[in-house]
């Protein structure tokens, strides 16, 4: 979910070019082999009989006798809509019915070469809101590619020229002689056809009759009526059932066990150690623990709570988040390693007629996806079957072969549909544990966590104390700004990641406003707790986005100035400025004046309220995208706090599947202030406090007003991700729409009860 | 031995009597469409009928329901082939993202409005607290009044 993911952990491999010929000719350059296609199965090698691929083109396309189109989506699906947006770019080039396409998931499609692997289905994993940017090109080029050579097909039987075919919705079409040919008396043909050496072009998208148009989810008929299965419904020959008492203690390990009891309950098959990495050590698994195979999940579960088992507290059992919110503070007092230092920052604050500083406490939070971790794995000798829900599937067979000792080519991975993302199936942990038990057994097992697992062993969002300061001149104009950052970074357990650079993963250098205020700087303070980090949703945009929103509106109220104007008038122009994190290579700050206008207009912004009640704003750009909230409260003299309206605005450039982008912007929106309102994990005695959804409130309808606009504007024909950009100026619109209403600044998050307690004193 | 009808079927379930219903429904009878998402009545995402009664299946001891009726989000249609008002009105708003809650909110909203035909925001507020980890509600709330119109057009 940031650069640094995606350079490390993806499958990216080759030039556009190979990665086309692959999917679509199922000939490898980089790999030399396979000539001729097709080659192997849509979704699943043992389909590939002579009959049924007569019927594909490449991977990615079968075409059935009755004009039925089968499409392959590569890409984990978690919510974020890629298994409808792929296949629709991949029928707008290929030019069938939106109506006769069906979709099918395909595994990870991993190959042997003489330097390592290549995939045959492209670069597999969804993090980063890279999904849909990084196939763009790639999906069309595979439609487009498969149109031309059953247009060549066509081309060849009606003995005519090329140029004399053309194509519409499932035909290709010839004036002279008078033809139209159905794709599904042509796929035979256009199958055997080499692949030409230039790519044919693109369509004009002003032609577009299914991408950019609103379709629905391809899934949804099948979601709504139970048939859809995730990892959790995996249901496989002889399959048992496998839970894992983990430490309770960070970095804790089982001292010793009695199984006895366990042992007794019905159903109950096998009990067994499970060793977790050293401290501070590479990780397969998180935690070490105790793992009950079972026949039946309940009998699993009702084996793990008859476990005796006496932990060793480990290195981290005096960890508490009240030592490491002290610690921060501490270290703000002192000076950090200063990671970006631009004009003559202290000067400039010397100089300053004004000088505002405030401190920021973003709390750490977990994922908890709906879908607890579960996944199926089966270890025989020399292979390896893998289901699971993962972001991920490349790190699911790194994770499975690393157990297993197997070559990676011998372990299939087969992805479900995913019960939620958010990065916390980045990491495939829950992959190794299954894989660790079934080798142990022997047996086809399915892993399953419950709530409580998934809650307290998590890679959790870093928590930072931030210390905005601000040097302003005698008109209210910044001049000088710093953001000085004490926080444990999310780059956990990486032996080869200096200290030096752990800041990246939470100050993102070239953010607003960088490059805005000539004298500027970013100081860093590493914290360390032992509770895991890792990439959520958006990562460090997520508290970057709150602090910095939050500090304008109190510039701007402390000054005088009006919250809007201000930012307008610091973000300026239209303009292409450099962006060297993720999501550049570059930034425009002038699309979201355009955003944050729109917001303000559609909600009234100049609009005079009573006391009690009032709009906030923010925006941020986030990984190539741009998005501004606007949000009017209305907060009780008890300090009830109502979220009376939302106006969501995103500009994503072009939006491929307008659906998804919309459900993306509300959705993002919801997770931002369900996490803002109640959101946070605490530690005690090197112990994760809190554990099911009692605790980890999660919002709920009744918090999201029926007032709630999501706006999709237009900008070029270039698109952006979306699965994380909606979510950053989400809390900060809330907190500054709080201090409209109230004047009641809200520094730390999650808010809970704070305006009850501030209204009461 | 606990004998039960799911989805009009009877059905016998000779296990431990403390299973709670979600798992005789997910393990023993391979009904996967009611799922697990907490384990403790917490987020609904387990929910069936009971007698036509939405119960949060995670926290249903399998001996309460002897004798008694059981529908899952497999059998809410009336037919095979058709929808109920809530699943058609879930299908033209298009609700699901991940999905994986979505079979608990519907099965939650049938009942709901079976007992408010023509709800208002209020007593969806009220009555709706099945969690959406997606941030689904927008849309839930909008198909929940739709499902509303297309169950009073079919009467």
């Amino acid at each position: 979910m940031s650069m640094a993911v995606n350079k490390a952990t993806m499958n990216r491999q080759g030039t556009p070019l190979t990665r086309r010929l692959f999917l679509v000719s199922g000939s490898g350059i980089a790999g030399g082999f396979v000539l001729g296609w097709p080659a192997v199965g849509l979704a699943d090698s043992a389909t590939a009989d002579a009959s049924k691929s007569e019927r594909k083109i490449g991977f990615f396309i079968q075409i059935e006798p009755d004009g039925s189109v089968i499409i392959g989506s590569n890409q984990p699906e978690i919510g974020q809509g890629v298994r409808t947006a792929l296949p629709m770019l991949i029928a707008e080039e290929l030019d069938v019915d939106w109506a006769s396409v069906s979709v099918r998931q395909m595994p990870l499609g991993i190959i042997k070469t003489a330097d390592g692997f290549a995939w045959k289905y492209g670069g597999q994993g969804v993090g980063g809101s890279t999904g849909l940017t990084e196939n763009w090109d790639f999906m069309r080029e595979v439609g487009a590619t498969a149109r031309q050579q059953l247009m060549r097909a066509a081309a060849a039987r009606l003995d005519v020229p090329l140029s004399s075919c053309r194509t519409r919705p499932g035909y290709v079409v010839c004036d002279s002689p008078a033809a139209e040919i159905p794709y599904s008396e042509l796929v035979a043909d256009a199958a055997r056809l080499d692949l030409p050496d230039e790519s044919p072009p693109l369509k004009d998208m002003q032609q577009y009759r299914i991408v950019g148009k609103r379709q629905k989810t391809v899934d949804t008929i099948d979601i709504i009526t139970g048939k859809t299965r995730y990892g959790i419904d995996t249901q496989e020959a002889d399959m048992r059932y496998a839970v894992v008492a983990r430490s309770p203690y960070l970095n804790g390990r089982v001292r010793s066990f009695d199984d006895s009891d366990a042992r007794k309950v019905d159903g109950v098959l096998d009990v067994f150690n499970l060793d977790g990495p050293e401290p501070g050590e590479p990780y397969l698994i998180l935690a070490s623990g105790v793992a009950v195979v079972a026949t039946s999940t309940w009998a699993a579960l009702k084996g793990r709570k008859a476990l005796q088992i006496e932990w060793d507290a480990g290195p981290n059992a005096t960890d508490s988040s009240d030592k490491f919110w002290q610690q921060n503070q501490e270290m703000l007092k002192s000076t950090g390693q200063v990671v970006v230092d631009d004009g003559q920052f202290d000067e400039a604050m010397s100089a300053a007629d004004k000088v505002i500083k405030r401190h920021y406490r973003v709390p750490f939070v977990s994922h908890s996806p709906l879908e607890p971790q579960n996944c199926y794995a089966h270890v025989q000798a020399g292979q390896c079957h893998i289901i699971v829900p993962t972001q991920m599937p490349s790190g699911a067979s790194r994770a499975a072969a690393a157990v297993t000792g197997l070559p990676r080519e011998n372990i299939q991975v087969d992805m479900t549909r995913v019960g939620g993302g958010f990065g916390r199936r980045l990491t495939n942990d829950y992959v190794a544990e299954a894989a660790m038990i079934s080798r142990k057994t022997g047996w086809p097992i399915k892993l399953q966590w419950t709530r409580e697992d998934d809650v307290k062993n998590d890679f959790y969002r870093p928590a930072g104390l931030h210390e905005l300061g601000a040097g302003l001149d005698g008109k209210g104009d910044v001049v000088a700004w710093t953001q000085r950052l004490a926080s444990a970074s999310k780059y956990y357990r990486r032996p080869d990641m200096p200290d030096e650079k752990l800041w990246e993963a939470e100050l993102y250098s070239d953010d607003f406003p960088r490059g805005f205020i000539d004298n500027f700087r970013l100081e860093y303070f590493h914290n360390t707790i032992g509770l895991p980090r890792g990439s959520w949703r958006a990562p460090a945009h997520t508290a970057n986005a709150f602090v910095v929103q939050s500090f304008l509106d109190e510039i701007a109220h402390e000054t005088g100035q009006d919250p809007l104007e201000l930012r307008i008038n610091m973000l300026g122009e239209e303009r292409e400025m450099d962006y060297s994190n993720h999501g550049g290579p570059t930034f425009n700050p002038g699309r979201l004046v355009r955003l944050i206008r729109f917001v303000a207009k559609r909600i009234n912004y100049e609009q005079q309220r009573p006391r009690g009640r009032g709009v906030g704003l923010a925006t941020h750009f986030t990984f190539g995208g741009y998005t501004a909230h606007a949000m009017e409260v209305s907060v009780s003299p008890q300090g009830q706090l109502t979220i009376e309206r939302i106006v969501a605005a995103i500009d994503c450039g072009f939006a491929v599947h307008p659906q998804a982008v919309e459900a993306q912007l509300q959705g993002g929106t919801i997770d931002g202030l369900s996490t803002a309102l109640g959101l946070e994990i605490t530690v005690k005695d090197g112990q994760v406090q809190q554990s099911n959804f009692h605790d980890y409130p999660l919002m709920r309808i009744a918090t999201v007003p029926s007032l709630f606009e999501a706006h999709i504007l237009p900008y070029d024909n270039t698109p952006t991700g979306v699965g994380e950009i909606g979510l950053p100026s989400a809390a900060p619109a809330l907190t500054n729409a709080i201090f409209a209403a109230t004047g009641i600044r809200i520094r730390s998050l999650p808010i809970r009860d704070q305006l009850q307690k501030a209204m009461a004193s | 031995m606990i004998s039960f009808q799911v989805n009009s079927k009877p059905v016998t379930f000779d296990g431990d009597n403390d299973t709670p219903l979600l798992w005789v429904l997910r393990d023993h009878l391979k009904l996967t469409g009611s799922k697990f998402g907490c384990g403790i009545g917490q987020c609904g995402a387990c929910t069936v009928h009971v007698d036509g009664r939405a119960r949060r299946s995670c926290i249903t001891p399998t001996a309460s329901i002897e004798g008694k009726s059981i529908t899952t989000i497999e059998g809410l249609a009336p037919a095979p082939g058709a929808l109920h008002p809530v699943q058609m009105a879930w299908l033209e708003i298009d609700v699901p993202q991940c999905g994986y809650c979505q079979a608990g909110q519907i099965m939650a909203a049938a009942d709901f409005l079976a007992k408010h035909p023509r709800p208002t925001d209020a007593d969806i507020d009220s009555n709706i607290t099945n969690i959406c980890r997606c941030g689904t509600y927008v849309r839930i709330r909008s198909a929940i009044h739709r499902a509303a119109e297309l169950a009073a057009a079919e009467e």
